[in-house]
């Protein structure tokens, strides 16, 4: 121990250890400190009082204000809800597609509810305005798979295709190449064919091509593809004399298509979705192709 | 006091022959001082073994001979699985280090007079490995903002996949920079606040490079997808069985250190790291309870489930803060800030009641991470109740830590060193009063989940925990190296306004970003729905992601420019001219133990 020294600066004294050169000085706790803690242990006793607080034996301290997180939240969303179905929502609910569609009041919050439910939920596959991508079909163009109606929308959405609901919507393409029903040759033929129907720039070749690919499709095609090649949306099979093409229209993707077959994957919404989240999704779907 | 009444029975042979023994020190240290010029950092192998006593490399070449057997063992049995490859590094590991080992094996035997000096080989090393990992944690921290401003940055590569490189980043400075400037700094204040050499060569070496494996493995491991997907505690079980095993050799270091100490009294930065460790210990083999699913596999599953796993977890990571990024930083602050102002503690009882509050409040605080989830309601009120009481001892320490510069405050002006400590104070009492506020349900209801807690985490590393290792280390090298003063003071200020910037961009670029996603989240329209989409709010983001990018590059190019400054300094900075700094640099013939006849 070190004598005590008085320390110039501020006037204390020394506790007279020297650990390598540091000292400490005697100054006592100043008192904002004890006001702080007293502050804040009053703070603390007040939770401790008006909320679930303490534990004992099996249960614990409820709080004088029966305050429940649970409850709580509950009741805030059964309020939320309630007003919502009050203020729009039961209408929507009420109504049919076509009286929704012609009431320019009604849409607006249809609109702003639905592009916050497509962005959250659909974006990430249909892109944030619905244009999709390779594997994901455009929803703002005028060709469906399944159809364009707002009630048809509806349908797909809830069910899905391919997807986990029992009514899932199933739809196949087969694969002609791997399951060796066509050759490379006939695949060859039947894709100028395909590309013909929709003025696409011919790959070299394809001329002579033509004639022998319209008769593979007829007889492996329209069955489901139709005759005409229109597509049937009973089976979700597309339309391939249009502009529009999932998965690609130059020789290779269509060839890739026909040769491995496709099976598009949506998830069937009903049991994540309520039907009137549904319902306004649908709605917003089919405002975007209309013209505008 | 002891001390005292035999200095007075001092007898004028005893003067003299201390003397002789401080003069032969002296020519010893210069000796010392001109070898270290040539064999820079590390000093060479042989020197490093030299140290040694032949028994410790006879212990030593056992341990390494063990390690490179359980790496074999973990190579052959995980075959197929991560394990196997995680076998090899610590065979390449251990083989490693024995062939350095062997090469000076039969080097001559340390001088007896060695024990009569501090022992801060490892103290050396853990500055260098503590830079290196440093510029690489902050690199992978630059690489991550950047992804979230730029996802393309992948390239496409599974390894450098976002959920991979984030605890790279975060493993790599908390562990890699904050633990090794923690043990490296620690070695130092232990042995001079005790006035005690280490308790033997060995394990400080153990400790260091065992701990320095320990992170190999876990951000190797990341690299290729193992994960326990806790976080801060991500290792898989056999990483954390390595580092349990450390971690008590570090803890008995500390112990028999300050047995063998000549002060009467335990200084307080000691009592900081020993919570430091002890706590860490405690809470590091709770949280990894866990059951392999087989001895082949790097896999396991944790012992807890459902919401008691999310407690125990928070837990954890609310105390690994407490006392992995703040007492032992306190340690470190408690030393490094008073020595180099030349000034005395402010308040002695504030230091002590501090420390006991922080260690007794910050145990029941866990549960604020948690708010408004499944755990049950009475747990949140305690957490929040408890963090609200926090904030005084945590206040108290930085009170404490200000005061104490009162007198030096014209040092502070002119001295980058000293500035990094005051920031570093100043940023500690931000983030823990930032993190009291955000314990509150009704705060923490907006603040929860958005980059607020981020900009508050970051407070606390990059303002707190770094610049409280720049400045410590600033005012260490010089000492330990025994240099008139760093290679560039000049960069020392540069690295200054770096990092200071670097922290202030990032910061007020997380507390905007986190505030408008959190309101952005809670908006609704006229017509009762939410106002904004989750991808709106991360379009709303992205100039502040750029924003923050840009911060934690400044803040990395101060980290690169000190370590470039750190390593001149060893290889080139100006030797100590007089001797009077290191003659009391040493053990056993500070003042006291001259008087005490030792
Ligand atoms: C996981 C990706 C994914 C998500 C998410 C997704 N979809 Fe789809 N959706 C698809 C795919 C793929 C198809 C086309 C299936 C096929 O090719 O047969 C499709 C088809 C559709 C169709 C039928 C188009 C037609 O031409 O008949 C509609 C309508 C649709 N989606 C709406 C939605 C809505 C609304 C949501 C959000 C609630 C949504 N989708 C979410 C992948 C997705
Ligand atoms: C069993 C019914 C079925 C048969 C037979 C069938 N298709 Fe398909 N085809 C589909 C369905 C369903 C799709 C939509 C698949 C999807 O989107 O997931 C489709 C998609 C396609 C597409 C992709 C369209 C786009 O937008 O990318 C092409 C091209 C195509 N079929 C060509 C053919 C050709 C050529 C044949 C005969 C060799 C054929 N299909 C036979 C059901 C059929
Ligand atoms: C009084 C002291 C402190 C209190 C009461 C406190 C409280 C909090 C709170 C409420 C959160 C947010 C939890 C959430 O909503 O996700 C948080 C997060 C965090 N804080 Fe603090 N904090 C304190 C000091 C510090 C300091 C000094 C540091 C750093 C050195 C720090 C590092 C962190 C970290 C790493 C997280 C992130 C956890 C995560 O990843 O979610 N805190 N803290
Ligand atoms: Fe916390």
């Amino acid at each position: 121990m070190e004598p005590r020294k008085r320390d110039k600066v501020t006037g204390r004294t020394t506790t007279g250890h020297i650990w390598n050169g540091i000292e400490e000085l005697e100054t006592p706790i100043p008192k904002v400190v004890f006001a702080f803690l007293a502050g804040t242990f009053l703070f603390a006793v007040l939770c401790w009082v008006l909320y679930p607080a303490w534990p004992f034996g099996v249960s614990y301290t409820k709080g004088l204000l029966g305050f429940d997180q649970r409850n709580v939240v509950t009741e805030q969303v059964a309020k939320a809800e309630a007003a919502r179905i009050e203020d729009w929502g039961g209408k929507v609910e009420a109504l049919d597609y076509a009286q929704i569609e012609a009431d320019p009041a009604l849409m607006q919050p249809v609109r702003e509810e639905g592009r916050r439910l497509f962005e959250d939920n659909c974006a990430a596959c249909h892109g944030v305005k619905a244009t999709g991508g390779p594997g994901f079909p455009d929803l703002t163009a005028k060709a469906w798979l399944w159809g364009g109606s707002s009630e048809t929308i509806a349908e797909t959405i809830r069910v899905g295709i391919n997807g986990t609901a029992e009514d899932t919507r199933s739809s196949q393409m087969l694969s002609f190449g791997k399951d060796q029903m066509l050759d490379r040759e006939q695949i060859l033929n039947v894709v100028a064919y395909v590309r013909s129907l929709s003025d696409l720039e011919p790959a070299a070749g394809d001329a002579a091509r033509i004639e022998p690919g319209k008769e593979i499709f007829a007889q492996n095609c329209a069955s489901c593809h139709d005759e005409d090649a229109k597509g049937n949306q009973e089976l979700g099979a597309p339309n391939l004399t249009d502009e529009t093409w999932i998965y690609g229209s130059d020789q290779q993707a269509v060839y890739t298509t026909v040769y491995n077959g496709r099976q598009g994957h949506m998830p069937s919404w009903g049991e994540r979705l309520t039907p009137l989240q549904i319902k306004i999704l649908a709605l917003y779907v089919h405002t975007l192709k209309a013209p505008q | 006091m002891p001390q005292r009444a035999d200095a007075a029975a001092l007898s004028y042979r005893d003067c003299v022959s201390a003397k002789i023994k401080c003069l032969r020190y002296y020519r010893q240290q210069k000796k010392r001082v001109s070898r270290d010029r040539v064999s820079l950092l590390f000093m060479g192998d042989n020197d490093m073994i030299s140290q040694l006593t032949s028994t410790e490399r006879q212990y030593a070449l056992v341990i390494l001979v063990l390690m490179s057997l359980c790496g074999l063992v973990m190579a052959a049995g995980g075959r197929g699985d991560p394990l196997g490859v995680h076998g090899f590094v610590v065979l390449a590991f251990s083989v490693g280090l024995a062939f350095v080992l062997i090469s000076g094996f039969y080097a001559p035997q340390p001088d007896p007079e060695q024990q009569t000096q501090y022992y801060d080989d490892p103290t050396k090393v853990g500055i260098a490995l503590t830079m290196a990992w440093a510029v690489f944690g902050m690199f992978f921290g630059v690489w991550v903002a950047s992804l979230l401003a730029w996802p393309d940055l992948t390239f496409d590569q599974a390894w450098s996949s976002f959920g991979r490189m984030r605890p790279v980043h975060t493993t790599g400075v908390i562990f890699g920079f904050g633990g090794n400037a923690l043990i490296a700094t620690s070695f130092h204040v232990l042995q001079r606040t005790s006035r005690a050499r280490l308790s033997d060569q060995l394990s400080p070496w153990f400790v260091l490079f065992g701990f320095n494996l320990f992170c190999v493995l876990a951000v190797s491991g990341y690299f290729m997808g193992i994960t326990q997907s806790k976080e801060y505690a991500e290792p898989e079980w056999y990483a954390d069985i390595w580092l349990v095993i450390v971690w008590i050799v570090y803890f008995a270091i500390y112990l028999r250190t300050l047995a063998r100490r000549k002060e009467p009294h335990i200084y307080v930065a000691n009592w900081y790291y020993m919570a430091f460790i002890l706590v860490v210990a405690v809470l590091h083999i709770v949280n990894n309870l866990a059951v392999p699913i087989s001895f082949g596999s790097a896999k396991s599953y944790s012992l807890f489930s459902g919401v008691q796993d999310a407690m125990t977890q928070w837990w954890y990571g609310h105390n690994a803060v407490a006392f992995f990024l703040t007492a032992g930083f306190l340690g470190m602050m408690y030393y490094y800030l008073p020595k180099h102002a030349g000034r005395p503690i402010y308040s002695y009882r504030l230091s002590i009641i501090s420390f006991w509050g922080i260690t007794f409040f910050y145990m029941w605080a866990g549960s604020h991470h948690l708010h408004y989830t499944a755990l049950p309601q009475w747990v949140q009120t305690l957490g929040m109740s408890f963090s609200a009481m926090l904030l005084v001892p945590s206040w108290a320490s930085a009170g404490n830590a200000l005061a104490t510069l009162n007198g030096a405050w014209h040092k502070v002006r002119d001295d980058a060193t000293l500035r990094f400590m005051m920031v570093a104070a100043v940023f500690y009492g931000i983030a823990t009063f930032e993190g009291s506020f955000m314990a509150m349900r009704p705060v923490n209801a907006l603040s929860h989940y958005t980059d607020w807690t981020v900009g508050h985490v970051h407070a606390g590393t990059l303002g707190w925990n770094s610049m409280i290792v720049f400045g410590a280390f600033y005012a260490l090298v010089p000492w330990l190296w025994k240099r008139e003063s760093m290679y560039s003071p000049k960069l020392v200020e540069v690295h200054f306004w770096l990092a200071l910037a670097g922290a202030v961009v990032y910061v007020f670029a997380m507390w905007n970003s986190g505030i408008i996603q959190g309101l952005m989240w809670r908006t609704y329209t006229e017509n009762g729905v939410l106002a904004y989409s989750f991808l709106d709010s991360v379009e709303a983001m992205h100039p502040y992601y750029i924003a923050r990018a840009f911060g934690g590059l400044l803040f990395l190019t101060g980290t690169i420019i000190c370590s470039y400054n750190i390593w001149m300094t060893v290889r080139a900075g100006k030797a100590l001219a007089t001797d009077n700094d290191a003659e009391g640099d040493i053990p056993v013939f500070a003042r006291n133990a001259v008087q005490a006849g030792e």
